[in-house]
C-alpha cells in the first residue's frame, strides 16, 4: 500500500546509514527521553501523570498492535481495539466487579486468562483475515469489531448489555494500591516499554523481515517456500497478545468496561491514534496517542465540548491528506527538508509526493 | 388490536401448561415463523437497496467507502426535510438520492479523483468524512428519532393468508428493492455505461486502454452509489425510523452484505442481503440476546469456506 513507507526508510535517515543498523545505537536523545519518562511523575501533578501519561501509555500499547500489523505486516486490522476491549470484558467476567456476572476469581488466574482468551480470538479474526486481499482486511475486521460490539450490548447473561461491569480494581500487591497515579502510571511506563521494545526487536529478526517481506511480496516469498499465511496470522496473534495487554490496563484505568469502550467510536479512536502518530516506527503510537490524549482533555478549551468528534476528525483528514505517515512523516519531511543542501530542497520537497 | 404489530412479538409461555389448545398452538407457532421471515425478507430488501451502492463503488474502484453509512443518514434527513417542506414523500424520496447523488460526484471528483491508486489513504479519508459528517448531522438534527409518515395509500396493512395482516409499506419496500434490482441489472446489461463499469470491475487498466475515460465512469459510479444509499435513507427511514448510530447499524450491514454475496457483484449483493436479513430477524425473534450472532456466524461461515464471497471472484 503506497500510503505506507516501508520501516527500514526510516532506519535509513539514521546518521551511520546502515552501520547503525546493524547496531542498536543509544544516543543522547533517547537518553534523555528515557530519563523524562522515569521522572515525569514527579514533576507532574496528579492528574498529569494518570489522566494524561499512563492514558497515553496505554492507549499507545494497543495502538502500537495495530502499528504492527499495518506498519510491519501491510494489514491495517480495526479490529484491535476490540481485542483489547474483550480482554478487558474477560477480566470483567473472571474477577471481581460490582456485577452480580462476576466470577469473582483471584487476579493472579484472571489476568493470564483473560490474555490469552483475547489472544485465541485474536488468531482467529487472523484466520479469518489473512485468505483475503489487502483491503479487505479493512472490511472484515471492522465487521468483526462492530459484531462484537453489537453482541455486547444485546447480551445480558455474559457481557451485562447496556451497562457492562464496573467496579473493576487492580490487586493490592506488595501493599500498593496499584490504581494510585504513580504506581499505575509506572505499571503502564514498564508495560509499554516492554512492548516497544519487543517490536522493535521482533521487527528485526527472522519472523519481523518476513513479515515484512510478506508485506511487500507474498508471491516471492510463496515461491521461496514461506507459509505466508501462517506468517500473518502469527503476526495477528502476537498482535493480539500487544493489545490484550492494553485491555488489561484499560479495564483498571478505567474501572468499568461497557460496550461503548469497544464500540465505533473507540475502534476508530485506535485507527485515528495510530495513523496520527504513523505507521512506520514503533514510537509512532505513543506519539499518536500523547497528541491523541491531549487534545481530548484540552479540546473544550476551544470548542464547544459536544463537537470533539468533528475536531478529532478534522485533525485525522488533514493528516491523512497532507502527510504520508502522520506526524512521523511529517517530521521526517520537514528534518529532510532542513538538512537538505539549497539546491537540492525543491527536489526533496517534491520527491516525498 | 386494530393494527397488526409491525415487529414479532415473541411468546415466552408456550408450554405444555398454558391453557391454549393444540392447534391454535400450532398456529401462533406458524404465525411467529412466517412474520419473522416476511420481517427479514423485507430488511433484506432494505439492505440490498443500501448494499448494492457499496458493492458497485468496491468492485468498481477498489475503494471501501466508509462514509456509506453516513450518505444513508443524511439523505434520510434530507429527504425527511424537503419532505415536510414540500408535503409530498415522493419529493422527499428524490431529494434523498438527488442530494446524495451530488454528494457523492463531489466526493469523487474534489477527493479521490486526486488519490487514484491509494487504496488505504482513500479508505482512511471516507471514515475522517464519516465521523465529521456523523457529528454535524448529530449537531444539527439531534438525538431523536425521525420517522417519516409514508402516502396514505401505502399506509395500514394488507390482508394476507396465515399471518391476517402485514404493514402494506413493507410490501412496498420488497417490491421496491426488486425494481431496483432490475433497473440495476438492465442498467449494467444493456446500457454502454453499465458495460464499461462492468468491464472495469474485472480488469480497470484495459478499459483505460480502450479509451474510456474512466475518471468519468468512476464518478457515475460514485454518484449512483451515494444516490442509492440516500433513497434507502429516506425509504427505510419510513419503515424504521432514522437517528445516530443508524450509519453505523447500515454500514455494518453493508459490509457484511457484500463480505458474504462477493465484492463487486449486483447479485451477490441480493443474495447476502436475503440472507443477513433473515438471519437478523429470526435471530431477533427466536434468540434476542444473542441476535447478531447468526449475522455473524453467517460472515465467518463464507469467510471460512468461499472468502472471496458466494458470487465474488477469487483473487
Amino acid at each position: 500500500m503506497s500510503a505506507i513507507a516501508p520501516p527500514s526508510a526510516a532506519l535509513d535517515t539514521l546518521p551511520g546509514g546502515t552501520a547503525a543498523r546493524r547496531r542498536y545505537p543509544v544516543r543522547p536523545q533517547h537518553v534523555l527521553v528515557a530519563v523524562l519518562l522515569v521522572i515525569y511523575p514527579l514533576l507532574a501533578t496528579d492528574f498529569w501523570t494518570l489522566q494524561i501519561g499512563a492514558q497515553s501509555l496505554l492507549l499507545g500499547v494497543i495502538a502500537l498492535s495495530l502499528m504492527f500489523l499495518a506498519g510491519y505486516g501491510g494489514m491495517v486490522s480495526l479490529a484491535q481495539m476490540t481485542v483489547a476491549g474483550l480482554a478487558a470484558y474477560m477480566m470483567a467476567i473472571f474477577g471481581v466487579s460490582a456485577i452480580p456476572v462476576s466470577l469473582g476469581w483471584p487476579w493472579w488466574v484472571v489476568v493470564p486468562l483473560s490474555l490469552a482468551i483475547a489472544t485465541l480470538f485474536a488468531t482467529f479474526v487472523g484466520a479469518l483475515s489473512v485468505r483475503t486481499e489487502g483491503i479487505y482486511t479493512i472490511m472484515i475486521t471492522l465487521a468483526i469489531g462492530m459484531a462484537v460490539f453489537y453482541l455486547a450490548q444485546q447480551n445480558y447473561t455474559v457481557f451485562n448489555g447496556f451497562d457492562g461491569f464496573k467496579g473493576l480494581e487492580p490487586p493490592v500487591l506488595f501493599d500498593v494500591n496499584w490504581r494510585n497515579p504513580l504506581p499505575f502510571y509506572y505499571l503502564c511506563l514498564t508495560v509499554a516499554v516492554l512492548c516497544y521494545f519487543a517490536v522493535l526487536y521482533l521487527s528485526r529478526s527472522t519472523f519481523g523481515l518476513s513479515i515484512q517481506a510478506i508485506r511487500d511480496n507474498p508471491r516471492r516469498m510463496r515461491a521461496l517456500g514461506f507459509n505466508v499465511n501462517l506468517h500473518r496470522i502469527a503476526a495477528y496473534a502476537f498482535a493480539g497478545f500487544v493489545a490484550a495487554l492494553g485491555g488489561v490496563l484499560s479495564a483498571w484505568y478505567n474501572g468499568r468496561v461497557s460496550p461503548g469502550s469497544i464500540g465505533i467510536h473507540s475502534i476508530i479512536g485506535i485507527l485515528i491514534i495510530g495513523v496520527m502518530g504513523g505507521l512506520r516506527h514503533p514510537i509512532g503510537p505513543f506519539v499518536g496517542a500523547i497528541v491523541y490524549v491531549l487534545m481530548q482533555t484540552f479540546a473544550i478549551d476551544f470548542i464547544d465540548r459536544e463537537r470533539f468528534n468533528t475536531l478529532i476528525g478534522t485533525v485525522f483528514l488533514l493528516i491523512v491528506l497532507f502527510s504520508s505517515d502522520g506526524l512521523l512523516g511529517l517530521w521526517d519531511g520537514i528534518r529532510r527538508r532542513l538538512t537538505a543542501p539549497r539546491g537540492q530542497r525543491r527536489a526533496v520537497a517534491s520527491k516525498e509526493e | 388490536m386494530a393494527r397488526s404489530p409491525a415487529r414479532p412479538h415473541a411468546h415466552g409461555g408456550l408450554t405444555s401448561q398454558s391453557r391454549i389448545p393444540n392447534h391454535a398452538l400450532h398456529l401462533i407457532i406458524v404465525r411467529l415463523f412466517l412474520l419473522t421471515l416476511l420481517n427479514g425478507l423485507t430488511l433484506g430488501a432494505l439492505y440490498f437497496m443500501v448494499a448494492s451502492g457499496f458493492t458497485l463503488v468496491f468492485g468498481l474502484m477498489r475503494q471501501v467507502n466508509l462514509a456509506h453509512g453516513s450518505l444513508y443518514l443524511l439523505g434520510g434527513y434530507v429527504g425527511y426535510e424537503v419532505g415536510l417542506a414540500s408535503g409530498s414523500w415522493f419529493v422527499g424520496v428524490a431529494a434523498g438520492f438527488a442530494s446524495m447523488a451530488v454528494v457523492g460526484l463531489l466526493l469523487q471528483v474534489v477527493l479521490f479523483r486526486h488519490m487514484e491508486g491509494q487504496d488505504l489513504r482513500q479508505t482512511l479519508v471516507t471514515i475522517a468524512i464519516s465521523i465529521i459528517a456523523a457529528d454535524l448531522m448529530l449537531a444539527h438534527w439531534g438525538g431523536l428519532a425521525y420517522q417519516f409518515d409514508p402516502p396514505e395509500w401505502l399506509f395500514g396493512a394488507t390482508p394476507m393468508p396465515l399471518v391476517n395482516a402485514y404493514p402494506t409499506y413493507r410490501l412496498a419496500l420488497l417490491a421496491t428493492a426488486i425494481v431496483i434490482g432490475l433497473l440495476l441489472w438492465f442498467f449494467l446489461t444493456k446500457t454502454r455505461v453499465g458495460m464499461m463499469i462492468r468491464a472495469g470491475v474485472d480488469d480497470r487498466a484495459i478499459l483505460s486502454a480502450t479509451g474510456v475515460n474512466v475518471q468519468r465512469v468512476f464518478a457515475i459510479t460514485f454518484a449512483i452509489g451515494a444516490g442509492l444509499a440516500g433513497f434507502a435513507g429516506v425509504v427505510g427511514g419510513t419503515a424504521l425510523s432514522i437517528a445516530p448510530g443508524e450509519d453505523n447499524r447500515y454500514l455494518l450491514a453493508s459490509l457484511v452484505v457484500v463480505i458474504v454475496g462477493g465484492m463487486g457483484s449486483v447479485p451477490g449483493a441480493a443474495i447476502g442481503a436475503v440472507l443477513v436479513g433473515l438471519a437478523e430477524q429470526f435471530g431477533l425473534a427466536y434468540t434476542p440476546t444473542y441476535g447478531i450472532a447468526y449475522t455473524f456466524l453467517i460472515m465467518v461461515l463464507v469467510l471460512a469456506i468461499r472468502p472471496q464471497g458466494i458470487l465474488g471472484r477469487p483473487g
